[in-house]
């Protein structure tokens, strides 16, 4: 059985809809990560299965029950806050526990459960203070004991990292994977950071301009991207896309500068249509010797330490490279790259999708 | 800020100081008038170092204005008006602020319009109605050709009479939306997560919240309750029993022709009524204070 599923699920703001009839489910203990860039609809999306905004159309349906006309506190989800939203005034215990103290919990039991939720976060120690006498990290733990405390059947983050510093939001997302493990609670995670999404994903959705571009799992959306806009999004560098033409009997690839790709060996060659967008990533693009391959211009390359990106142009459509032995590229220098016809995707260059295998 | 500017300061200092002489001056003056018999006060020119028949003054004015009673209804009807602005401008601005419904804003805006219409404006309408405050409705019935009599209940001589018509407030409405403006939503919503409903959420997390901001309301809310006398002297006529400080203190400042001023009793009396304010002021103050060192993110 699904814990959360969503039936064509859609939200409109006045006259403008901001999502567009949204399908997905997630399994019982999944970790789902909702990811997309800012605006696309994700908190939104979000905040309807929490129950803090109406569903203009569709269902929303937790642990097997519709729960649209529900009210937040009785659809069993509990929420972690980008802002932590954190009660000033309330010691990290009464925060931790406020909650059990609406749901009438005696008080004995609450600190009981106060107390074993804090220490399996390291904030034993923090139980007296305010939220104000706390670092950002701690606050975020805070956050996540007030959820943790009411064994929820869901739980949902929005952007619970991104006010973290870069060092602290990799310590926290270890965090999470490892309450993850050890509540198995299904999990909804709102981010824009596609690094997190796929460090913490049982499975990706993708979104983009309110509707899903993708469902999968991390591997699956790196390495089929089901269209141009997730295959661009995904990765850093995201994927290179050339626009290209067919040639004589498909066996050759004309970029839009002329140049010329041999497809020989690549298994479905023959059965795509004219004119295609391809999709290669920057680290299946070798450098090849003179005279073979695509030619491309380097505008500069970027240090990452183990690798090198350069950035180039193949006529006048930008590629980026990923290498670990180029030497030293002077701008405005010519290189030859080689693209290996298994690693191209082939895309609908007017819709974007991708072209079967 | 963080300045160098040591002439500036100085000169701040000053303005400091000078501000605060202007403003202790005339309650020096009433001090010093309040503890001299009747033939010192009345030299030319008055001396302005206090003399030994403070207490003296201060017992007899009790007694000949009756300032028992009068500071005690005037205790009672501040601190109602003063719960209950605080409490309705509390209650008002959570709707207005936390709640989405068609009338919101006209709700706002007709609280906000009668910001230009204080008591005293409205003060012969609100004169009738407390005197009989079915009237009203018995003049709708009376329009709509309804032959039913309401009985006639006033609120003469009441604490209800003296309260409820200063106790709505625009300005604590106000303010209290200014305050709840600045909570982030986030809060309400987590609160609705962990299963509050709303008053739990006004009662729990917004009235711990605007401590600060309630004492502020209230310290302006009972001085202002305190110092009213235009309208308890409308609606008490049995001044035995109901007379507040302000209208006593009225008595005890000598009034029609050939009378020689009492001004050592006056002053003796005025000293008296002033101080409960002062003490709910600076104790209030305190709260305020620490309401803003406390604040936080
Ligand atoms: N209360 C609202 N009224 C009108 N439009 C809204 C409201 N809330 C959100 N929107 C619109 O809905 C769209 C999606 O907003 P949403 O907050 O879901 O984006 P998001 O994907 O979470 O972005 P971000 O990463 O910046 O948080 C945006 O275009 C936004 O302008
Ligand atoms: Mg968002």
């Amino acid at each position: 059985m699904s814990a959360i599923s969503l039936r064509n699920v859609k939200k409109a703001y006045g006259k403008n809809e901001v999502v567009h009839g949204v399908d997905f489910e997630a399994a019982a203990g999944e970790f789902v990560v909702i990811l997309g860039p800012s605006g696309c609809g994700k908190s939104t999306l979000l905040r309807m299965v929490a129950g803090l905004e109406s569903v203009t159309a569709g269902d929303i349906e937790i642990g097997g029950r519709v729960v649209n006309a529900l009210e937040p506190r009785e659809r069993g989800c509990a929420m972690v806050f980008q802002n932590y939203a954190l009660y000033p005034h309330m010691s990290v215990a009464d925060n931790i526990g406020y909650s059990l103290k609406v749901a009438g919990v005696p008080r004995s039991t609450r600190e009981t459960r106060v107390k074993a939720v804090a220490e399996s976060l390291g904030l034993g120690e923090f139980l007296r203070r305010k939220p104000g006498q706390l670092s950002g990290g701690q606050r975020q733990r805070v956050a996540m004991g007030r959820a943790m405390i009411r064994e929820p059947l869901v739980f949902l983050y929005d952007e619970p990292l991104s006010n973290l510093d870069a060092k602290l939001r990799v310590a926290m997302r270890v965090e999470i994977r490892r309450l993850h493990q050890k509540l198995g609670t299904t999990t909804l995670f709102v981010t824009h950071d596609q690094v997190e999404a796929m460090t913490l994903a049982d499975r990706i959705v993708v979104m983009n301009k309110g509707v899903i571009e993708q469902v999968g799992t991390p591997a699956d959306v790196y390495h089929r991207p089901q269209s141009t806009y997730v295959a661009s999004f995904i990765g850093a560098p995201g994927m290179n896309i050339l626009p290209a033409r067919l040639g004589a009997g498909s066996s050759l690839l004309l970029l839009d500068d002329g140049q010329t790709v041999d497809l020989a060996g690549h298994p479905g060659g023959s059965d795509l249509p004219n004119e295609v967008h391809v999709g290669i990533r920057a680290e299946s693009i070798s450098l090849a010797n003179h005279g073979r391959g695509v030619r491309a211009k380097v505008h500069f390359t970027e240090e990452l330490g183990s690798s090198r990106l350069l950035h180039a142009e193949v006529g006048s459509t930008p590629i980026i490279v990923s290498s670990k032995d180029a030497g030293i590229i002077e701008p405005g220098a010519e290189v030859n790259l080689e693209l290996p016809p298994d690693s191209l995707h082939f895309f609908n260059p007017d819709s974007g999708r991708r072209i079967a295998h | 800020m963080i300045e160098r500017t040591p002439i500036l300061n100085a000169v701040t200092q000053v303005v400091l100081l000078v501000m605060l002489f202007v403003i202790l001056v005339p309650f020096w003056m009433v001090f010093a008038a309040a503890s001299h018999d009747f033939v010192t006060v009345n030299r030319v020119p008055m001396p302005l170092w206090p003399g030994g028949h403070l207490y003296e003054n201060l017992s007899e004015v009790w007694i000949k204005g009756n300032f028992g009673t009068a500071l005690t209804n005037s205790l009672i009807s501040s601190v109602l008006v003063t719960v209950g602005k605080v409490f309705l401008a509390s209650i008002t601005a959570f709707s207005i602020v936390f709640f989405r419904y068609r009338a919101r804003m006209l709700v706002f805006w007709a609280i906000f319009i009668t910001l230009m219409l204080p008591l005293e404006v409205r003060i012969v309408p609100t004169y009738a109605v407390a005197a009989n405050v079915l009237s009203p409705l018995q003049q709708m019935l009376n329009l709509l050709g309804f032959q039913l009599v309401l009985p006639e209940w006033n609120l003469l001589n009441t604490y209800a009479g003296l309260v409820l018509p200063l106790v709505a407030t625009a300005t604590g409405t106000f303010l209290y939306r200014q305050f709840y403006l600045t909570i982030p939503k986030d809060l309400a919503e987590a609160a609705k997560m962990d299963g509050a409903g709303p008053l739990r959420f006004y009662w729990q997390i917004l009235m711990p919240l605007s401590r600060s901001n309630m004492a502020a309301l209230a310290a302006i809310m009972f001085v202002y309750a305190w110092n009213q006398y235009l309208w308890p002297l409308l609606v008490i006529t049995d001044q035995a029993n109901y007379a507040t400080a302000t209208m006593q203190l009225q008595k005890m400042v000598p009034e029609g022709f050939g009378e020689p001023p009492v001004w050592n009793t006056a002053m003796a009396a005025t000293l008296i009524v002033l101080v409960p304010p002062a003490i709910v002021s600076i104790l209030l103050q305190r709260l305020i204070v620490r309401g803003l060192i406390t604040t936080e993110k």
